[in-house]
Formats: structure tokens, C-alpha cells, sequence
């Protein structure tokens, strides 16, 4: 976990822009109540473009810089292999059919949205959708070991984290920036120079 | 969706006003997309009237009903700000503005910065960011969930939908079972009153 790449070059990663754009389209439409949860899936365990590790430090870069954290993802991805290019190939595929997609749906609403049927599939959509973004959380805490902090530290960050934003409401650039600090030096005194 | 009742119609300078905003909203929009959805809510309904409380509320709710990225709830403000404005053509100007803005700035930060982080990627602190934040991360990960979840649970009681939301964690953790028979699980549950 220390001394790995990212992207290595032996393993699989993307192969040309036009790869890295229909690999985001797919993942982006199969992504109901946020791409996240495909996102690990597809990059991780299909694809293989990114370790558990490496898509949990991705992860933490694309959700600590501004802009939407899916979005960063692809661009850091896409950015990865292929400079501007590949930034804009991965969130050109994350936006275009989805967007499509929306905007049918918003006019389909538009028409039958009054209906109570689709309010209550809607409501036991939105209850799958909050569980898959937590499986993706699980799954990811896998990414965890050999962590230099140990697994104790990283669970009691990882509930003081959830237990912050999910309960008590502290607004989630704080938590990153206190907490994450935190856990930034700790892990600082723990490596390798 | 229509023009709303009480929703005053954008002109020229309110546009680039618009712009203006979103490009500001965009450095400040860390921690997700929707971390930024009260301050526009606060700016677009509140403050400028320009969309209505139904307006704001059913783009979110459908953005995250359709597939993609949560952002696109940003695309449908954008397109309802255009259909209070004149119709679809002055919408999908909306659409495009509003991506633009909300996402330019934060993707030539966020760019350059990745960009600069692989190439220091043996430095020391470059490793201690990015494993430091890795539990962190998975933390917020479960809280986004939990905060989802709580919104789905407006009316009606909760426990069914928990109950729910706790089925699909464990499913799709511990088994290879497709997301979309999860979500088409979910839909029809709601249609039939079970949750």
C-alpha cells in the first residue's frame, strides 16, 4: 500500500479517449441516486483500472478538491493517462447521456409527475439508492488494511467522521479538514521519509 | 415541467448575474454536489425568485432519481430557470450555463492539483494526504448514505424504508446481486404501499 502507483503500467487501465468515454457513459447511466457505488464497482472489481487503496485515495483527493465528487473522479481518472484530454473524454461521458436522460425525465414529470404512484416508487428508489452509497462504504473499508494508522485508529476516525456529519450535522468541509487533518499528520509521523 | 406560478423571468444582465454566481458556487462546492443545494436554494428561490419551492425541490428529486451524476440536479435548475424565462429554447441555454458554471472552476482546480499530486506522488506528504484521508472518506461515504436515506423518509413511516436502505447495504456488500433489480425492487415497493 505504501510504495504503489496509482495507475500502474502493467496493470489495465484505460486505452484511448474514446475507452475512457464510454466506460464513464456506462457507469454514469447504470448510477441511480449517484454514480459512486458503480463507480467502485466498475474502476475496482470489473475493470481493475484501480485497486481498493487506490480508488479510496482517489477518492479522498476528488472529495476534498471543489466540484462535484463523482465528476472529480472521472477527471482525475480520465486525467490520469491522458492529460486535458482524457479529464474532459471521462466527464463528457459521466454528463452527456445522463443529461439527455434527465432532461426526458423532467418533461416526462412534467406530464405525470402528479401521479402518487411515481412519488412512492420514487420514495423506495431513494431508500435503495441511500444503501448502495453505504455498501460502497463497506466495500471500501476493505482498501483499509495495512493502513500505517491500524485498524482501530481508522475505524475510530471513520464513526467520529459518520457520527459528525450523519448525526450531529457539522457541515462536511469542516469534518474533512479537522478530521481528515488529523488524520493526515498521524499518518505523516507513521511513514516512511 | 412549466413556467411556475410567481416566479419572476430572467433578462440579459440577470443571466450573467447567474453565471457569476455559479462560478463562485463551484470553488466552494466541496464535500459533493449537494453540499452547495442550500445556497442556491437561499439565491434562486429566496432571494431572486426566480424558481419556484416546487421547482427546486422536484430537480433534486429527480436528479437523483435518474441515473448519473447527483450535479444534474443542477442541469434542471438551469432548464427550469429557462422555461420560467421564454421556453425550451431559453432552457437548454439554461442547461448549459448553469453546467458550465458550476463545473469549470472546480474542474481546472481540481485538474491541476491531481495533475501536480501524481507527479509528486513519493513525496511524504503527498502519501500521508492521501491514506490520512482514506477513513475519513469511508466515514463520509456511510454519512451521504445516511443523509439520503432520511430524506426519502418525509412521510410515512420510517422503519419500512430503513429497513430497506439496511437490505440493499448488506446485499450489495455481500453478494454480486445487480443494482438495478435493487432499484426496480425499490420502485415497486413503493407502488405497492410496502414502504
Amino acid at each position: 500500500m505504501i510504495e504503489h502507483e496509482t495507475l500502474p503500467e502493467d496493470q489495465p487501465g484505460p486505452r484511448s479517449l474514446t475507452d475512457l468515454f464510454l466506460t464513464f457513459t456506462w457507469l454514469a447511466v447504470q448510477g441511480f441516486g449517484g454514480v459512486m457505488a458503480v463507480a467502485h464497482r466498475e474502476l475496482v472489481e470489473r475493470k481493475r483500472w484501480l485497486s481498493q487503496a487506490a480508488f479510496v485515495e482517489e477518492w479522498a483527493v476528488a472529495q476534498i478538491m471543489p466540484g462535484p465528487n463523482v465528476m472529480n473522479l472521472s477527471l482525475v481518472i480520465g486525467g490520469r493517462r491522458f492529460g486535458w484530454r482524457g479529464a474532459l473524454a471521462a466527464m463528457a461521458g459521466m454528463l452527456a447521456l445522463p443529461l439527455l436522460l434527465v432532461l426526458l425525465l423532467a418533461v416526462a414529470y412534467g406530464r405525470f409527475g402528479g401521479h402518487p404512484a411515481v412519488a412512492r416508487a420514487l420514495r423506495g428508489m431513494g431508500a435503495v439508492a441511500a444503501g448502495l452509497i453505504m455498501a460502497a462504504g463497506l466495500r471500501l473499508s476493505g482498501g483499509l488494511k495495512g493502513h500505517p494508522l491500524g485498524a482501530l485508529a481508522c475505524g475510530a476516525l471513520a464513526v467520529a467522521a459518520f457520527g459528525g456529519v450523519a448525526l450531529l450535522h457539522w457541515p462536511m468541509p469542516f469534518v474533512l479538514l479537522g478530521l481528515g487533518g488529523v488524520a493526515c499528520l498521524a499518518t505523516y509521523a507513521r511513514l516512511d521519509p | 415541467m412549466t413556467a411556475a406560478p410567481g416566479a419572476f423571468p430572467l433578462h440579459g444582465w440577470d443571466w450573467l448575474q447567474l453565471f457569476g454566481h455559479f462560478l463562485l458556487l463551484s470553488l466552494l462546492s466541496v464535500g459533493g454536489a449537494l453540499t452547495t443545494a442550500p445556497e442556491m436554494h437561499r439565491y434562486l428561490v429566496l432571494q431572486q425568485r426566480w424558481l419556484s419551492e416546487t421547482q427546486f425541490s422536484s430537480s433534486i428529486t429527480l436528479a437523483q432519481a435518474a441515473p448519473g451524476p447527483n450535479i444534474l440536479f443542477v442541469a434542471l435548475l438551469g432548464w427550469n430557470l429557462g422555461m420560467n424565462s421564454g421556453g425550451p429554447l431559453l432552457a437548454l441555454a439554461g442547461v448549459v450555463l448553469s453546467l458550465t458554471g458550476i463545473l469549470l472552476p472546480s474542474t481546472i482546480v481540481t485538474h491541476l492539483a491531481s495533475q501536480w499530486g501524481h507527479r509528486n506522488r513519493h513525496l511524504r506528504a503527498v502519501r500521508a494526504f492521501k491514506q490520512g484521508m482514506a477513513p475519513v472518506v469511508i466515514g463520509l461515504m456511510l454519512a451521504t448514505g445516511w443523509i439520503l436515506a432520511r430524506t426519502a423518509h418525509d412521510a410515512g413511516p420510517a422503519w419500512p424504508l430503513w429497513l430497506l436502505t439496511a437490505a440493499t447495504a448488506l446485499l450489495v456488500w455481500r453478494t454480486r446481486v445487480h443494482v438495478l433489480w435493487l432499484l426496480a425492487a425499490g420502485a415497486l415497493l413503493g407502488i405497492l404501499g410496502v414502504v
